[in-house]
C-alpha cells in the first residue's frame, strides 16, 4: 500500500521557486562548508609538498621508532661516596638509640637508618616502660620528610642568614629590654634545657619563662605538686593491679602523657586463674573504657560525684544503675587493698588530690610517686595569665618554642589581633604555623630526628636525643640559639655533654649513655623554678576546679584527643590522617560524638548510602560566644547520655596541604585549658561524608572474637568457652581441624622454620602502634579520604572493634540461641535485624586481622597466574611482578585482607602524599618493593625481615634463638599481643602460645588452616 | 692487509731498538758507582712509597739527587734524618721544612753500598719519551677502510658477472636472431602463478612463514630487557683486567659490602686512594692497537684525582669532591630482592660464576642474562654447603633424612619459592 502522504522538510518547499529547495536537492548544506579556512592557509597547503600519505608515513615511522627505542633500557647511574663513612654499609641498616620529646610524645626509641636515611622508628627494649611508643611515635618518622617544613630563619618574610638572624633578634631583646616578654614553650623535660633557659632569663630578666601544654594536665601536676612538693605526675603499675577504678582517664590513651599499655596488658593476661578487674566510668567511649570489664557512661558532672563517692562520700544523687556499680567498684576496692588504685582524668584540682589521696592512704604498689613522670609541667594559671596579658597589652613580647598559641589559644580573634601588636613577636617552630604567619622572627627549627637532646621522662631516667641524620634544612635548634643569645660559644651538643658529665653521668660513661639512649641514676637534677605572677595563686583556685554543672538545658562536652592525631603536630603526616580511629574506624576527620539517645531527640543521624559510605549530620556547637559550626556528628555507642566528645588536634589550615586541611579546631572550646565545657547543639543543614573503614559493627553472635568470663575460664573446661568447630563425616562429628575432614593433603611442615603469629585478645588494646609500623616497614601507600570511603583503603593490618548489640557479648549469643521461628520479633530474621545495632552501652572488642597465611589458603586455588602461592615457611606469598590484576583472591578470601591497587599511589600527583616528592620518598623501605596499578597486595608477614634474621644466622654460622624473628607488627607492640616465632621450635614462646588453651583461628570452620592464631578474650565479670 | 703488517712491524723494531738502546745505557752507567739492579730493587722496596725518581710525591723527586747533595751527608740524612735535623743541620732543615715537616723513615739498616746502590739507580737519565699514540688510531681507521675495500671489490666483481652474463645471454639472443631463428616464447604459467594456483602448497608454507615469524618474534620479544653482553663506556675508565688481573687484587677489597650485605657496593673513591696515592702512574703494558696508552691510563688517574679532590702537588686533599657518576651495569628490576652476602659468605660462589671473567675485562660487561630462569637453574643444581654452618646442621640432618638424600640443593631448602626474592 503505497502512500501518498507528502512529509514536508521545510517551510521553503511552500515556495516552488525557492532556491534553497534547489540547492538542497544537490547537497547537504545551503552554502559550502569554508573546509579550507579551518584547514589553514591554502596557498601553503596546496604547495605542500607533504601528501597525506606522506604524513601518515611519517607518523607510522616515529611511533615505530619510538616503540623500538623503548625497548632500550634506561641507563641508570650509581654515585658512590667519596670517602664512605665507616659506619655504613650499603644495603645494611643502622640504629641509633634517641628520644622523641615533642611536648606530647615522650619515649626513647630506637631508629632504624638505611644509607643515612631515618626510615623506621622501633622499641628501644632497654627501657622498662618508659613512655609509649605509640602510633604517632611511630609516624613521626615521616613528619621528618614533610615537604612542608620550614626551610632557613626569616624575618618580616624574608629569608636570612642564621648570623643576621640572631645578631638581628638579638637588638630586638636588648632594645626591648624593659618590657615583659613571655618565652612560652612546650614541656621539654630536659634538664639541659631548663638549666639553659634558666641562664638566659638570668641574662634577660624581663623574659618570664611560661610552659604551656596545649594538652594541659595542669590540674593533676597542681594536685600533686601541693601534695609531694614537686611538678610532676604520678606513675602507675598497672601489672601489679588487682583493681582498677577509673573515673574519666583513658590510661590507654594519652591521660596524663600515656604509656600504660605494657603494664595494664600484664596484669590482664590470666595466669593462675587471676587478672585485674577494670571499672571504667566515662562520658565519650575511649579505650580504656573499650578495654575495661565493666564500663558505665556517665558525664563529667556525674564523674565528679562517683570520684567524691569513691573516695568516701555517699553516691545519693546518682542514678540507680550507677549507683550500684560504685558501691560494687568500692567494694572491689576495699577487698583489693593496696592492689587497687583510682585515677581520674577530670579537670579538677580536688578531684585529682583526692585520687592521690586515696591511694596514697592505702598504700598502693600501683602509684609511684617516688618516681614520678616529669613529661608535663604546663600551669593554666600562667598561660592564661600569659593569655590575658597579651591581650590586655601588659605583655610587650612573646617567643614561642614548640608550640602554636594562634591556633590553639581558645579565645583565639583577640588573641590574635593583639599578638599582631606585640613588639617582640619570635616563634622557633618547624613549620609556617598560625603564629609563625603572624610572627616577625620566624626561626626555623629541626625535627627531633635531626637534633641534639636530653631528656628525664621518669625522675631517675635520662633520655639522650642524638641526630641520626643531617638537617635536611637550613634549620637550627632552638637551644643553640639561646647559647648564641646569651654570648656562649659552646654548641648545644657540648652544653649538654657538661651538664651531663658535671651533674648526671657520675664518672659513668658518655659513649656507652649514648649508645643505650638511656642512663639510670638516682641524682637530682636541679629543676628549673618557675616564678608564678602576682595573684596566680587566686586564679589558680578558679583555673583549678571544674566549673560544670548537669543542667536542663544543653550537653556536657568532654574533649579528647585522637589516637592518631594526639595534640594535632603531626597534622601534615598523612599515615596518622589515613590511620582509622580504634573506636569510631573512621579517618581523615574529627566529629562530635552524641549518644543515640540524644541523636534521636535532635534529630542527628547517621546513615550508610549505597556506595557504602557513612554519611552524618551537621550540629554547630555553641559556648558562649564561640560557636563552632558545621561539626560532623558521629552517633557513637556507649557514649553517655546528656554528654559528647570532640577530639582535638584537626582543623589546621596553617602550613598544612590541602588534602590534610582536615576537621573543626576543637581548641576555640577549650576553655580555660578545661577538658570538660557546657555546651549547647544547633541542627545545621547538610550531611558530612566520613571516611569510615567498618561498616558492620556487631558480630552478630558469631564467634570472630571468642570471649568468656574469667569465672568460666576458670572452672570450666575448654570445650565449653573455646570449643572446636565440629563437622559430620559419615554420620560422626570429627573437629574441622581432623585430617579424615581435609579435602586437601597438608604439606609436611614438620622441618625448617613454620612461623606463627599469635594474637592475644586479652593483651591487645587496639593502640593501632602496629598499623603505622606495619605502614612504614612496607610501604603500605596513602590513598586519601575519597578512596578510604569507598572502602579501597590500603592498611596490611587493620584492627576490627566490635560492640555488642546486648549489654554483653554473652548476651548476644544468649539473645541468638533464643530466637525462635523464622518470621517476627523473636524469629530468627528479626533477631539478626535487632543485632546489627550496636547497644547503647556495648561491650567492646579488639581484633587485629591480616592476611591469616592460611595453609590451605582459597585465595591460592583461584588465582589464574599463580601469583599467590605458598612458602613451606608457611607464608602465603605474593608475587606482585606476576599479578594480573584479575582479584579473584581478594573475593575469595573469608577474612577480606587482600587490598588492591586501584590506582599507582606513587609519583602520581592524583594521590598527592609522601609517596608523590621526593622528600617523602626518603621513608620508603628499600627492601620492599613499591606495588604499581593493578596489582594485588597484602600483608607478607614481614618475609623480609625473616629473610634478614635468618641470613643473619646463616652469615654468623649459629642457630637462630627465640625471639630473634620478628614482624613489623610484633616489634611494635607495647603490650606483648603480638608474637611471633617459629612453632617449629619447641621451646619457643608461640609454640607455648600455639598449644595454650585459649588459642583458636578465625573462622576456624572453614578449615583454612591459619597461620595466625588469636587467644580468646576473657572478662574479669566477678562481682566481689 | 700486508700494508697493515708492516705498519706494527715497524712501530714494533722501534720499541724493540729503543728497548735494548736503554738496556745498554743502563748497563754503561752500572760499571761506574753502585750496582744499579740491586739499587732498582732496594729503592722500590724502601723508598718508592714515598719518593718517585721524577715526581714530588710524600717526599721530593730524587733523580739526580747525588749531584745535589754531598754523598757523606746523604748517608747521614738516609740512615737518620731527624738526628740530622736536630744537630742543626741547616741543610737538613730546609728539606723538611720544604717537605710539610714530613719526617722520613730512618733506615739504619742499609750499609753505604746500599746507599751507594740506590744513588746510581736514581741517578740514570730520565729515559725519552715513548713513541706517540697516534699511530694506533691510524691503525684502527686502516682496518676499517680495507674491510670496506674488500667488500667494494667483492661487490664489483659479482657486479661484473652479472653484467657480463646478461651481455652474454643478450649476444646469444641476437645471434638467434641473426641467424634466423625463431625464439619461441614459452606458453608456460610463470613459477609464482602457479604456486599461487596450488592451494595445499599456499597453505603450507604460510603455516611455515608464520611459524618462522613466531619463532623470531619470541625470540626477540624474550631478549627484551635482557641486557647480557652490556658493556657501557664509564666516567672513568677503570680496567678490572689491570686491576683484579695484572695486579690480582681480590675482588672483596674493593667490593667489600659483598660480603655482608645485599650489595656490592661500588667502592668509595677514598678505597681508590688507598693504593692510588703512591701510584700515580701507569707502568703496565700498553695496547696500542686499543689505544690503551699509558697516556690514556695516566688520564684516567687524572680523573680519578680529580674526583676525589687529591693535589698532585701538594700531596694534599683539596676538598673538592665531585662524585663519580658511574653507569651501572647490572640492574636487577625493583621487584626482585638479591641479597650478595647470602651467595657471597654464606654459599661461597665465586664472583667470577655470574659476574664472567672479570679479571680478563678492560671494559666490564654483564656476563650473565640475569634472568629468572637462569636464577632458578641454579638453585636446582646447586647443592647448599652446609659445613661449618650451624644454621644448616639441623635442618639439613632431618631435610636429608626426608628425601633420603645425602645432598640438598637449594631449590629443596625454599629457593625456589617465589616469595624468597619477590616480596
Amino acid at each position: 500500500m503505497a502512500s501518498n502522504k507528502k512529509y514536508w522538510k521545510s517551510v521553503e518547499e511552500l515556495d516552488e521557486n525557492s532556491s534553497i529547495v534547489k540547492s538542497l536537492q544537490q547537497n547537504e548544506f545551503v552554502e559550502a562548508i569554508p573546509v579550507d579556512e579551518f584547514l589553514g592557509d591554502k596557498e601553503t597547503l596546496e604547495n605542500s609538498s607533504t601528501t597525506r600519505r606522506d604524513f601518515l608515513k611519517y607518523v607510522g615511522f616515529s611511533t615505530a621508532a619510538a616503540s623500538l627505542v623503548a625497548c632500550e633500557g634506561p641507563i641508570r647511574k650509581s654515585i658512590p661516596y667519596v670517602v664512605q663513612p665507616d659506619e655504613i654499609i650499603a644495603g645494611k641498616a643502622n640504629y641509633y638509640a634517641s628520644t622523641i620529646a615533642d611536648g606530647f610524645d615522650f619515649a626513647n626509641i630506637l631508629v632504624k637508618t638505611r644509607e643515612g636515611r631515618p626510615i623506621k622508628i622501633e622499641r628501644n627494649l632497654l627501657s622498662e616502660n618508659n613512655g609509649s611508643v605509640n602510633a604517632r611515635v611511630h609516624a613521626s618518622v615521616l613528619s621528618l620528610y614533610d615537604a612542608n617544613r620550614l626551610q632557613a630563619p626569616s624575618i618580616d618574610g624574608e629569608d636570612v642568614s642564621w648570623e643576621d638572624f640572631e645578631s638581628a633578634l638579638s637588638a630586638k631583646l636588648n632594645e626591648n629590654s624593659g618590657e615583659e616578654i613571655v618565652l612560652l614553650t612546650q614541656t621539654f623535660a630536659s634538664p639541659s634545657t631548663s638549666k639553659l633557659i634558666k641562664e638566659f632569663t638570668t641574662k634577660y630578666s624581663n623574659v618570664r619563662h611560661v610552659i604551656y601544654d596545649t594538652v594541659s594536665s595542669s590540674e593533676a601536676l597542681d594536685a600533686f605538686n601541693t601534695k609531694y612538693g614537686v611538678r610532676a605526675l604520678a606513675d602507675y603499675d598497672f601489672s601489679n593491679a588487682e583493681v582498677i577504678v577509673s573515673v574519666g582517664a583513658d590510661f590507654l590513651g594519652d591521660w596524663q602523657g600515656g604509656g600504660y599499655e605494657s603494664s595494664y596488658s600484664k596484669g590482664r593476661i590470666p595466669s593462675e586463674g587471676k587478672m585485674s578487674r577494670h571499672y571504667q566510668f566515662e562520658a565519650n567511649m575511649s579505650l580504656s573504657g573499650a578495654n575495661s570489664d565493666k564500663r558505665v557512661p556517665a558525664t563529667p558532672s556525674q564523674q565528679l560525684q562517683i570520684l567524691n563517692a569513691l573516695t568516701g562520700g555517699s553516691v545519693s544523687g546518682l542514678p540507680e544503675n550507677i549507683a550500684n556499680t560504685v558501691s560494687k567498684a568500692k567494694t572491689a576496692l576495699q577487698k583489693a587493698g593496696n592492689k587497687g588504685v583510682i585515677i581520674t582524668g577530670l579537670p579538677d584540682v580536688s578531684a585529682q588530690a583526692k585520687v592521690l589521696t586515696y591511694n596514697e592512704g592505702v598504700a598502693s604498689v600501683v602509684m609511684d610517686t617516688a618516681k614520678p613522670k616529669m613529661i608535663r609541667k604546663g600551669n593554666t594559671a600562667e598561660v592564661m595569665s600569659v593569655l590575658n596579658g597579651v591581650i590586655s597589652g601588659s605583655i610587650k613580647g612573646l617567643i614561642t618554642v614548640g608550640v602554636d598559641p594562634v591556633y590553639s589559644f581558645p579565645n583565639n580573634i583577640e588573641f590574635v589581633e593583639a599578638y599582631s601588636n606585640l613588639d617582640v613577636k619570635v616563634a622557633f617552630t618547624m613549620k609556617e604555623d598560625a603564629t609563625a604567619e603572624l610572627a616577625e622572627f620566624v626561626a626555623a627549627t629541626p625535627h627531633y630526628l635531626e637534633s641534639w637532646g636530653d631528656t628525664q621522662i621518669k625522675k631517675g631516667t635520662f633520655g639522650l636525643m642524638q641526630p641520626t641524620i643531617r638537617p635536611l634544612f637550613d634549620t637550627k635548634q632552638f637551644q643553640d640559639c639561646l647559647l648564641v643569645l646569651i654570648g656562649n660559644s659552646k654548641t648545644y651538643y657540648d652544653y649538654i655533654q657538661d651538664t651531663w658529665s658535671t651533674s648526671i653521668l657520675g664518672g659513668s660513661s658518655w659513649n656507652d649513655a649514648l649508645h643505650d639512649g638511656l642512663f639510670s641514676s638516682d641524682v637530682t637534677v636541679e629543676n628549673e623554678e618557675l616564678p608564678l605572677t602576682e595573684g596566680s595563686e587566686e586564679s589558680q583556685s578558679s583555673h583549678g576546679a571544674m566549673s560544670i554543672s548537669s543542667q536542663e538545658e544543653g550537653l556536657e562536652l568532654t574533649l579528647y584527643t585522637k589516637t592518631a592525631m594526639g595534640d594535632g603536630q603531626q597534622a601534615n603526616n598523612p599515615w596518622l590522617q589515613e590511620m582509622p580511629d580504634p573506636i569510631t574506624r573512621a579517618s581523615w576527620d574529627n566529629y562530635l560524638t552524641v549518644s543515640g539517645a540524644d541523636a534521636a531527640e535532635m534529630g542527628l543521624m547517621n546513615k550508610n548510602v549505597a556506595n557504602g559510605g557513612l554519611n552524618g549530620s551537621y550540629v554547630n556547637i555553641n559556648l558562649g560566644d564561640v560557636v563552632l559550626e558545621n561539626v560532623p556528628v558521629l552517633i557513637q555507642p556507649g557514649q553517655a547520655k546528656g554528654s559528647v566528645g570532640l577530639a582535638l588536634g584537626y582543623g589546621k589550615t596553617a602550613a598544612i596541604q590541602s588534602e590534610m586541611q582536615t576537621g573543626v579546631n576543637a581548641y576555640t572550646l577549650y576553655q580555660g585549658f578545661s577538658s570538660v565545657q557546657n555546651v549547647t547543639l544547633e541542627k545545621v543543614s547538610g550531611e558530612h561524608e566520613f571516611a569510615c573503614v567498618q561498616l558492620q559493627n556487631t558480630m552478630m553472635g558469631r564467634d570472630i572474637i571468642r570471649e568468656t568470663s574469667l569465672e568460666i575460664f576458670n572452672t570450666k573446661d575448654k570445650s565449653e568457652w573455646n570449643a572446636m568447630p565440629m563437622v559430620s563425616k559419615d554420620h560422626k562429628e570429627i573437629a574441622v581441624t581432623d585430617p579424615n575432614a581435609d579435602l586437601w593433603t597438608s604439606f609436611d611442615r614438620s622441618i625448617g622454620h613454620h612461623f606463627n603469629l599469635s594474637v592475644d585478645l586479652n593483651a591487645c588494646t587496639g593502640c593501632g602502634a602496629c598499623v603505622i609500623a606495619c605502614h612504614a616497614e612496607n610501604n603500605v601507600p596513602v590513598v586519601g579520604k575519597l578512596e578510604v570511603r569507598r572502602s579501597r583503603d590500603m592498611h596490611w593490618l587493620r584492627i576490627d572493634r566490635y560492640y555488642s548489640s546486648e549489654e554483653s557479648f554473652e548476651g548476644d549469643l544468649e539473645k541468638k540461641e533464643a530466637s525462635n521461628g523464622l518470621l517476627g520479633e523473636t524469629g530468627v530474621k528479626g533477631t539478626l535485624i535487632s543485632m546489627e545495632d550496636p547497644s547503647a552501652n556495648p561491650e567492646v572488642a579488639f581484633q587485629p586481622v591480616m592476611c591469616q597465611h592460611c595453609n590451605h589458603a582459597p585465595c591460592e586455588t583461584v588465582c589464574p597466574v599463580a601469583a599467590t602461592s605458598h612458602g613451606r615457611q608457611g607464608q602465603n606469598q605474593m608475587a606482585y611482578n606476576r599479578c594480573v590484576g584479575t582479584r579473584y583472591c581478594a573475593n575469595n578470601c573469608p577474612y577480606k585482607v587482600r587490598r588492591f591497587n586501584w590506582f599507582l599511589y606513587s609519583e602520581n600527583d592524583e594521590f598527592d602524599y609522601n609517596m608523590n616528592n621526593d622528600l617523602g620518598r626518603m621513608v620508603l623501605n628499600p627492601d620492599v618493593v613499591v606495588r604499581s596499578r593493578g596489582v594485588m597486595e597484602k600483608c607478607s608477614m614481614c618475609i623480609q625481615m625473616t629473610q634478614k634474621t635468618i641470613l643473619d644466622a646463616k652469615n654468623d654460622g649459629r642457630s637462630i634463638k627465640d625471639g630473634e624473628f620478628k614482624t613489623a607488627c610484633s616489634a611494635a607492640c607495647e603490650s606483648g599481643a603480638m608474637i611471633f616465632g617459629d612453632i617449629n621450635d619447641h621451646e619457643s614462646k608461640v609454640n607455648k602460645l600455639y598449644n595454650d588453651n585459649r588459642m583458636y583461628h578465625l573462622l576456624e570452620e572453614i578449615g583454612t588452616k591459619p597461620n595466625v592464631m588469636y587467644h580468646v578474650k576473657v572478662r574479669n565479670t566477678e562481682e566481689v | 692487509m700486508k700494508k697493515v703488517n708492516y705498519r706494527n712491524l715497524s712501530s714494533q723494531l722501534s720499541i724493540l731498538s729503543l728497548a735494548i738502546l736503554l738496556a745498554f745505557s743502563t748497563f754503561t752507567f752500572a760499571q761506574e758507582s753502585g750496582d744499579v739492579v740491586a739499587g732498582e730493587s732496594l729503592f722500590k722496596a724502601n723508598c718508592a712509597a714515598c719518593h718517585k725518581l721524577d715526581k714530588k710525591g710524600v717526599g721530593p723527586a730524587l733523580r739526580g739527587v747525588a749531584d745535589k747533595y754531598d754523598r757523606d751527608w746523604l748517608y747521614k740524612w738516609i740512615k737518620d734524618s731527624q738526628g740530622l735535623i736536630k744537630s742543626g743541620d741547616s741543610k737538613a732543615a730546609t728539606i723538611f721544612a720544604e717537605n710539610n715537616n714530613s719526617v722520613m723513615t730512618s733506615f739504619p739498616g742499609l750499609s753505604n753500598e746500599d746507599i751507594d746502590n740506590i744513588l746510581a739507580y736514581s741517578s740514570q737519565p730520565k729515559p725519552a719519551p715513548k713513541v706517540p699514540a697516534t699511530v694506533s688510531v691510524a691503525d684502527n681507521g686502516d682496518n676499517g677502510i680495507n674491510q670496506n675495500i674488500i667488500i667494494g671489490a667483492l661487490a664489483l666483481v659479482f657486479l661484473l658477472l652479472v653484467i657480463m652474463f646478461y651481455l652474454v645471454s643478450k649476444t646469444l639472443k641476437n645471434l638467434k636472431i641473426a641467424s634466423g631463428q625463431e625464439i619461441e616464447s614459452e606458453s608456460r604459467l610463470p613459477l609464482w602463478k602457479a604456486f599461487v594456483q596450488n592451494q595445499f602448497l599456499m597453505l603450507v608454507s604460510s603455516i611455515f612463514m608464520l611459524l618462522v615469524a613466531a619463532y623470531f618474534m619470541f625470540g626477540f620479544f624474550m631478549q627484551i630487557g635482557i641486557d647480557q653482553g652490556y658493556a657501557p663506556v664509564q666516567p672513568i675508565h677503570y680496567s678490572h683486567k689491570i686491576h683484579a688481573g695484572d695486579n690480582k687484587i681480590d675482588c672483596n677489597y674493593c667490593h667489600s659490602s659483598a660480603r655482608k650485605s645485599k650489595t656490592s657496593g661500588i667502592p668509595s673513591l677514598n678505597v681508590c686512594m688507598n693504593c692510588h696515592k703512591n701510584i700515580s702512574e701507569y707502568t703496565g703494558p700498553e695496547d696500542l692497537a686499543k689505544g690503551y696508552t699509558t697516556e690514556f691510563y695516566n688520564d684516567q688517574i687524572a680523573k680519578l684525582y680529580d674526583a676525589v679532590g687529591w693535589d698532585v702537588d701538594d700531596q694534599s686533599y683539596t676538598g673538592e669532591e665531585k662524585p663519580v657518576k658511574w653507569i651501572r651495569i647490572h640492574n636487577l628490576p625493583d621487584f626482585v630482592y638479591f641479597n650478595h652476602s647470602q651467595h657471597v659468605t654464606v654459599a661461597g660462589v665465586e664472583c667470577q660464576t655470574c659476574h664472567g671473567p672479570v679479571e680478563e675485562m678492560e671494559i666490564l660487561e654483564q656476563h650473565s642474562p640475569l634472568t629468572m630462569r637462569w636464577c632458578i637453574d641454579c638453585h636446582k643444581e646447586t647443592n647448599v654447603d652446609i659445613k661449618g654452618n650451624d644454621y644448616y646442621e639441623k635442618i639439613h640432618k632431618e631435610l636429608s633424612k626426608k628425601y633420603g638424600v645425602e645432598r640438598v640443593t637449594a631449590a629443596d631448602m625454599g629457593g625456589r619459592e617465589c616469595g624468597k626474592c619477590h616480596y
